[in-house]
């Protein structure tokens, strides 16, 4: 048994002409956490939901613990956890009702199903709230227990979509160690998020996926240093200087420097001297720095280099076009 | 596990979480004892004196009527439950779980049937306390009357199921309850005699299924001609069975594999 927890090739699935996943490969290896990194509508769920059975691909296969994940769904619901941003949890019934019911689905003798209950509230420090109905919780309760409801059958996969959206740092963090617990005891873990910080945190591998293509996977050193060279970020006294500090830097950089909110961000040709050259550089051209600062890329300047925008805007993508409409046109 | 008594057990485990909610939700414990009392009070007192109901008191004429008409809507919770369920997401969790797939409209039909019982025992409790006889009925017939009435009660539970499954929150669900279905419980023989009606309108009642069923209860327990009533009663109960449960699981079909 040495394949992969998690093998996906080909894997296509649309919605009307919508095409959420167009064609995506990817592999786990067991006992490893697999981040599927991406922005909202990127087809991070769609490719979840169908490796938790709930949703048929349209082509392409995907093993999930050496089962087919459409051939063998039955059997393979055995072996799956499924946990989310939605929490998917009764508010009406209690911690232990919500265990207990999720044990008995699993068709674990009632006594077992409430004895596995007792033990994960107890692990996710619920147990104060045990008999409390769930619409009591704050959203981090909810998520654990929605993770705890995940674990109850002590799946050897794991999916987690999105677990810590919403979340406040603390109740992420507290999510974050459970996770890498669970890993450090076998558990196969595929994660979506659009965090990557968590990613680069969790991941023993990352894929990075937009408008349903994979477009970059490794690790995240791999993927970092795939973009590769030092990055600079440029804050200016006054940001109408971005422009002309852009043309500044482009002479020693090795693309075309990227102005986000007036800061400019750049990937250098080396370390050595560059600060002390930019700033002189600048100051010739006339252009006030308030603050220079080079750095190691982080995970996302490998997705502004991948995309175009950085995950956590994806949202406003729509905006944009919306707002690039009518500029064009008026040059018309 | 054999799949029949995998889907019975699976059926059980989700009716006992659909009947937990309700004396944890004041206001659905309100709708199953506190409403069907008032309105019984209501029909009674303030209105029933103003009633012909022929040879029997307002008061005989109205309790197979009213339960009736709270039966019927006793599925309701169904149709918030459901409705609940998609939007929080936990249809996606039962599907990923080992279990029945039939098991969520099974379960949640069964409990409405629990639900039921009851709105019934409530319902036969305030009826006795204002007055209620039943009229030259055998204990079969009074038997055979409850059998109707939670059938009727069952087959509206497909009927919210697939209501519940269409709306996007539990608020349209209770809309689509209360301003499509809730008038055809006044259009029809349950709180007056169809023969009272204004020409038209006393068609209407007298072709709506809840008249039909109504004056079912009626022969069964006060002992009026039966006419045919109470086989078409039954005839009308699995018919609806028959439509709203194969839509009501494919709208589910549908809605789950989103």
């Amino acid at each position: 048994m040495t394949e992969d927890a998690i093998v996906v090739e080909g894997l296509e699935k649309s919605y009307g002409s919508v095409r959420a996943l167009c064609g995506v490969d990817f592999s786990a290896k067991t006992g490893t956490v697999l981040g599927l990194l991406g922005p909202n509508g990127a087809g991070k769920t769609t490719a979840v939901r169908i490796l938790a059975t709930l949703l048929e691909q349209d082509r392409g296969t995907a093993r999930v613990a050496g089962l087919d994940v459409k051939r063998d769904a039955a059997a393979l619901r055995a072996k799956i956890g499924l946990a989310g941003q939605y929490a998917a949890v009764d508010e009406n019934l209690t911690g232990f009702e919500n265990l207990e019911m999720v044990g008995q689905l699993y068709h674990m003798p009632r006594k077992e199903a409430r004895v596995r209950a007792d033990e994960l509230l107890e692990r996710f420090g619920l147990s104060d709230a045990a008999k409390r109905p769930a619409k009591t919780y704050s959203g981090g309760m909810r998520r654990r227990l929605d993770l705890a409801a995940a674990l109850v059958y002590r799946p050897p996969v794991l999916f987690l979509d999105e677990p810590t959206t919403g979340l406040d740092p603390r109740s992420r963090l507290g999510l974050w160690e459970t996770i890498e617990a669970r890993v450090a005891g076998g558990t196969t873990v595929l994660l979506t998020t659009q965090y990557l910080e968590e990613a680069d945190r969790l991941a023993d591998r990352i894929v990075v996926i937009d408008h349903g293509n994979v477009i970059a996977q490794g690790t995240s050193d791999e993927l970092k240093s795939e973009i590769g060279g030092e990055r600079l970020e440029l804050t200016l006294a006054d940001r109408d200087d971005a422009e002309r500090a852009a043309e500044v830097i482009a002479e020693m950089a090795l693309d075309r420097p990227v102005i986000e909110d007036g800061v400019v961000h750049a990937t250098m040709r080396q370390r050595s001297g560059t600060i002390a050259e930019a700033v002189r550089r600048l100051d010739e051209a006339g252009v006030g720095v308030d603050d220079i600062e080079m750095s190691r890329p982080t995970l996302d300047d490998v997705f502004i280099t991948l995309t175009g925008h950085s995950a956590e805007d994806a949202d406003d993508d729509d905006d944009d076009a919306a707002e690039e409409q009518p500029r064009e046109e008026v040059r018309a | 596990m054999s799949s029949l008594s995998m889907t019975a057990s699976d059926t059980l485990v989700l009716a006992r979480r659909n009947l937990m909610r309700i004396p944890r939700q004041p206001d659905l414990l309100i709708a199953y004892t506190v409403q069907p009392v008032m309105f019984t009070l209501l029909f009674v007192y303030v209105f029933g004196g103003a009633i012909d109901s022929g040879p029997f008191d307002y008061v005989d004429f109205l309790i197979p009527g009213i339960i009736v008409q709270s039966i019927a809507f006793g599925g309701f919770v169904t149709a918030l439950g459901l409705s609940e369920d998609v939007k929080k997401g936990l249809i996606d969790r039962f599907r990923s779980l080992p279990m029945s797939r039939g098991a969520v409209l099974a379960g949640r039909t069964f409990s409405d049937i629990a639900l039921n019982c009851l709105s019934l025992v409530v319902l036969f409790a305030v009826g006795f306390a204002a007055g209620f006889n039943f009229h030259d009925a055998t204990a079969g017939d009074i038997l055979l009357g409850i059998v109707l009435v939670l059938l009727l009660g069952y087959a509206f539970s497909w009927i919210f199921a697939l209501v519940g499954l269409y709306s996007s929150s539990p608020e349209t669900a209770n809309s689509i309850g209360f301003t499509l279905i809730f008038p055809l419980t006044f259009a029809s023989s349950v709180f007056v005699p169809a023969a009272t009606m204004p020409d038209g309108l006393r068609q209407f009642a007298e072709a709506n299924p809840f008249t039909t069923i109504s004056d079912a209860m009626r022969s069964l327990w006060l002992g009026t001609p039966a006419h045919t009533d109470v086989w078409m009663s039954f005839v009308w109960c699995f018919g609806l069975i028959a439509v709203f449960a194969p839509l009501a699981i494919a709208r589910y079909r549908k809605v789950a594999a989103k």
